[in-house]
């Protein structure tokens, strides 16, 4: 009994100095956001300030990064969903001598360095553009959009498939022998039972491209992402403005936390509510019967 | 060989291989005749049958295979000015190879210290964090998969994905904030008497390995989680009445289950570590030399793009050796890894 | 008027495995019709071709006439109720059962009202906002029927629809099947392995085995006059003695089995020294001192309007006799002699009968 005790006490402090390690850090950081002393530091605190935060969003390279960050992020979300759900329905579908090199394509740039997918893309869309003439590629934030997307589709292709692994076909059957043509399968039957996935899958997306650093600086060429702009600031030297910025997205993270947290909750109750409901209708079941119990006309006319 | 034929041999390469694999897939279905599967476009039906088409073709082709072998190709190339690229001079060569290894493209006199160094360096402490991050997030693994209740499982995953919500360049500068000469760390040192000087953690490199393992924890706890996650838990209790000393519970149930989770983890994370760019950026010492960084310079200092493609290539070479190692030590497929 | 369905010499195959062989049979318009035999052997193929999800190797299918040779799931005038059913878990209980009007491109209010007459029809009314996963087991099976029907089927064909639900509520939606087909007054094609469903509730049964359709039939037929030695063993309880023919005299043939010579009515008109297989149902048989066989009474049980009893034959086998209110059944263990008449026994030819 005591052996347990001091397992679970072992346990206790491990997974303790385990999370003092994962945030640590970044409860530091924060403090340091309101700290008004001039470079990040918690002591000596020199009396609270939200000066860092106006200071940040009146620094016009970060917001201007920032909103370069968001539109690349919407485009990869725009190319990625797409592309890996198409990848997924191939992979399923294909045939299977292919099947393994198909999947090797596929999840290489899962394995691969962020930073050679980055370099890839580049020198490709520049010899594009050097045969071909076409300059439209060869811009900072095409070439990051299609960088990022070549390995963020690849993610949202493992979670489709995770979902589309549990699709019941007698659905897709049950729609065509309803009339429904193959167009109308997808759009009614199989994206409808994907949408879970493609919202997760888009959330991810988003996420990954709008704090993906290793790709971005090689494809971004001149222009510059909210992570390039700091990797410069950081590098130069730091201010607090830095961890200003650092604590509005950990709030924005722990609120949109707290929102999925909740909806899943409220979710899950319905869902329960639901299955009581069912159970209850089994106990009715065998009481009403067709025959008199339906209207007349029903199915004459 | 002129640079052109190699191109060419590049365009053809995925034109060849997907005709070929269409070819098969035509003669078996003729072969078969009123027995063949249903055809791709009669079940998937003509529109969705092109969405799927191109883009696949689009992202396989343009954005993963070309993009790759366009690398590989450069990596053989000399550097040339652009009005010079495609012409005579533009001849496959192996200079560029050369000069990782000798600091020059003509003469093999003096090996190329530096970069030969940091590579060695940034795989050899690649290893090192991934071995050390494994060590560190089994036990939070095992303990979220098979001794916490749901909720506060819940409580867990959140708490472990939050911290990455933040960005890479972030977490890096957090923890360059805590080890800094000033920083909280060192001022608690002081503080207790343990040091009289604050400790360079910098310079030492010290903030730089914590931060490259830090970076990249969750990519080892989710993997190894989902692995022990399935394992029947009936396994353990049986071996514990038996008698099982805990330690041998998990050297000889717990960890060769987990196994598929281990390569999968590890692989990730060296990869990641490898190719870190941020944290050796941000929190390397002066005389410190990651490999990224000096990619990144042969790219954008030293404006020579074949040099880069070459060193890049060496890299990628290092994670698919790392891959296949995984693979053949865990006795695992590709799928498994990547799940 | 054409047959609602016709099979010509359809032959279903999957490279060497023959999944349905030579099935040649016609369905008429309004007919409750089931296929009925054992797993596996070819039914759900069967039907599948019937709506269109598998092209037959050989032959044609014909519904209403038309031959449907290239003809989609989505463009045959059937519907097919699944096996799991398989209704949209994320649409409505309206939803669903409109959705075949919905893809035809019917207005919605079109749409809610016949979801609502149809729901009237199968006693849900006013529960087309629910969602699938609220719904109870026999509901969700209702509800599959009035999508299916929704679209106005010529055919409905229904896989195993009951396997999934317990065994009261089984036998209450028998009723309910066979009630609503005699109201929509269209053709039923159903499938089962159950042979009390394909027998309380169909006009004619389709008796299948190894992909082969063995006997087409009315219920009372397959029990009283089975063609096959396969459907004799299959449907209903039976008694089966194994020999040769060794005489035949006008429509009586006298079979040497084991356990003596027994007569039966020859139907298959077979000739002596063929093979044969003489069944006895166990309502047939009575205790009858000048009986062909020698037996020792063995377990009886009674279970109230009648009672069964097994009988080990002095020539070895056991047979089961079945004994009404009112015989006297002899005490386990008392040596007896059982008899029937020759009209009572079927001899049918051996070949395909696999029991020993
Ligand atoms: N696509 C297919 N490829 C190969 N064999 C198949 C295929 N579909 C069915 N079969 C085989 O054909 C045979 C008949 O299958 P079918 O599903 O029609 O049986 P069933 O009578 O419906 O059985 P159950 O009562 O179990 O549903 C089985 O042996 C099955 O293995
Ligand atoms: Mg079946």
């Amino acid at each position: 009994m005591t052996g347990q005790l001091v397992n679970r006490w072992l346990i206790g402090i491990y997974l303790a100095g385990f999370f003092t390690y994962l945030f640590g850090p970044l409860i530091v950081m924060g403090i340091t956001a309101f700290n008004s002393s001039n470079y990040p530091a918690v002591v000596p605190f020199e009396g609270a300030t939200l000066e860092w935060f106006r200071i940040l969003l009146s620094d016009g390279e970060v917001v201007q990064g920032l909103r370069t960050s968001l539109l690349i992020g919407v485009l990869v979300v725009c190319v990625s969903v797409p592309v890996g759900l198409a990848g997924a329905i191939v992979l399923t579908q294909i045939h299977a001598r292919a099947r393994p090199l198909y999947y090797l394509v596929v999840v290489s740039p899962v394995l691969t360095p962020g930073v050679i997918i980055g370099i890839s893309t580049v020198i490709f869309w520049r010899d594009v553009t050097q045969t071909t003439g076409i300059r439209m590629f060869y811009d900072g934030i095409v070439m990051t959009v299609l960088s990022q997307s070549s390995f963020i589709s690849a993610y949202c292709m493992l979670i489709l498939l995770a979902r589309l692994q549990r699709f019941d076909r007698s659905l897709e059957e049950a729609a065509l022998d309803l009339g429904a043509t193959h167009a109308q399968v997808f759009r009614d039957v199989l994206l409808p039972f994907l949408r879970p996935a493609m919202l997760s899958a888009s959330v991810l997306a988003f996420l990954a491209s709008f704090e993906n650093y290793n790709t971005t600086t090689f494809a971004i060429l001149a222009d510059k992402t909210l992570t390039t702009v700091l990797a410069g600031r950081v590098r130069q030297g730091s201010t607090p403005a830095i961890s200003a910025l650092a604590v509005m997205i950990v709030a924005i993270t722990v609120a949109a936390a707290v929102a999925y947290e909740i909806l899943k909750r409220r979710d899950d109750a319905r869902r329960k509510a639901r299955k009581a409901a069912a159970a209850a209708e089994e106990g009715r079941d065998l009481t009403p019967v067709v025959v008199g119990g339906a209207p007349q006309s029903a199915m004459a006319d | 060989m002129h640079s052109s034929v190699g191109h060419a041999l590049i365009l053809a390469l995925p034109v060849v291989v997907v005709a070929f694999y269409a070819m098969t897939a035509w003669l078996e279905r003729r072969r078969a005749g009123a027995n063949a599967p249903i055809s791709f476009f009669k079940r998937n039906g003509i529109a969705v049958s092109i969405y799927l088409i191109a883009a696949v073709t689009l992202w396989t082709i343009l954005m993963i295979v070309l993009p790759q072998l366009y690398m590989i190709d450069l990596s053989f190339r000399p550097k040339l000015p652009p009005n010079q690229m495609g012409g005579p001079k533009d001849l496959y060569t192996l200079e560029n190879y050369q000069y990782f290894l000798f600091g020059s493209t003509r003469s093999t006199a003096q090996w190329n210290i530096i970069h030969i160094k940091a590579f060695a360096l940034t795989i050899g402490a690649s290893i090192v964090v991934t071995a050390f991050n494994l060590a560190l997030c089994y036990p939070v693994a095992f303990y979220m998969a098979k001794v916490s209740t749901p909720a506060r499982l819940r409580l867990l995953m959140l708490m472990l994905i939050a911290p990455y919500w933040v960005n890479e360049i972030l977490r890096a500068f957090a923890i360059r904030i805590l080890l800094a000469s000033s920083g909280v760390v060192n001022q608690a040192l002081i503080g207790l008497g343990l040091v009289d000087q604050p400790v360079d953690f910098l310079g030492l490199d010290i903030g730089m390995y914590a931060g490259l393992s830090y970076a990249y924890l969750l990519m080892m706890v989710f993997p190894l989680y989902n692995a022990i996650e399935s394992l029947d838990r009936n396994q353990i209790e049986a071996a514990r009445d038996l008698g099982a000393p805990w330690w041998h519970i998990h050297a000889f149930i717990v960890l060769p289950h987990a196994k598929p989770g281990i390569a999968s983890g590890c692989t990730l994370v060296f990869m990641l570590t490898a190719g870190a760019l941020a944290a050796p950026l941000i929190l390397g010492g002066p005389s410190t030399l990651w490999f990224t960084p000096i990619v990144y310079d042969r790219f954008y200092q030293a404006f020579n793009w074949s040099q880069g493609a070459a060193y890049a290539l060496l890299l990628l070479l290092a994670c698919i050796l790392f891959v296949l190692a995984a693979m053949r030590i865990g006795k695992l497929s590709l799928g498994e890894i990547t799940r | 008027m054409a047959a609602a369905v016709e099979l010509d010499k359809v032959s279903i195959r999957f490279g060497d495995f023959t999944a349905v062989d030579d099935a040649t049979l016609a369905i008429e318009p309004g007919e409750f019709f089931s296929f009925l035999g054992p797993s596996g052997c070819g039914k759900t193929t069967l039907l599948r071709t019937i709506s269109g999800f598998i092209e037959p190797t050989d032959g044609s299918v014909r519904i209403g006439g038309a031959d449907m040779r290239g003809q989609g799931p989505n463009s045959r005038p059937t519907a097919l109720i699944f096996q799991n059913l398989a209704l949209f878990p994320m649409m409505s209980v309206a939803e669903n059962i409109a959705y075949g009007l919905r893809v035809r491109g019917t207005s919605k209010t079109e749409r809610r009202k016949v979801a609502d007459r149809l729901l009237d029809l199968i006693a849900l009314p006013g529960q087309g906002d629910k969602r699938i996963d609220e719904l109870s087991g026999g509901q969700k099976q209702r509800i599959a029927i009035a999508r299916a029907l929704a679209v106005e089927p010529k055919v409905l064909l229904l896989d195993e629809p009951l396997s999934a639900l317990d065994l009261k509520l089984r036998h209450h939606m028998r009723n309910e099947l066979r009630a609503i087909q005699r109201r929509v007054g269209i053709t039923f094609i159903y499938i089962t392995h159950d042979q009390g469903e394909a027998l309380t509730m169909s006009d004619r049964v389709a008796v299948m085995n190894k992909g082969v359709i063995e006997q087409v039939a009315d219920g009372r037929t397959l029990y009283e006059t089975p063609r096959t030695a396969f459907v004799a063993s299959f449907v209903g309880e039976n008694n089966a003695f194994i020999g040769t023919v060794a005489e035949t005299d006008g429509d009586i043939a006298q079979v040497a089995s084991p356990a003596g010579p027994l007569s039966g009515r020859n139907l298959r008109k077979l000739r002596r020294s063929s093979e044969a297989v003489l069944f006895v149902r166990p309502e047939a048989l009575f205790v009858d001192a000048e009986g062909p066989l020698a037996a020792r009474t063995g377990e009886v049980a009674y279970e109230g309007s009648q009672t069964h009893a097994t009988f080990t034959l002095s020539g070895g086998g056991t047979v089961t006799v079945t004994f009404g209110r009112g015989e006297t059944v002899p005490e386990p263990g008392a040596h007896v002699r059982l008899g029937f008449a020759p009209e009572d026994a079927i001899v049918l030819p051996r070949e395909g009968y696999a029991d020993a």
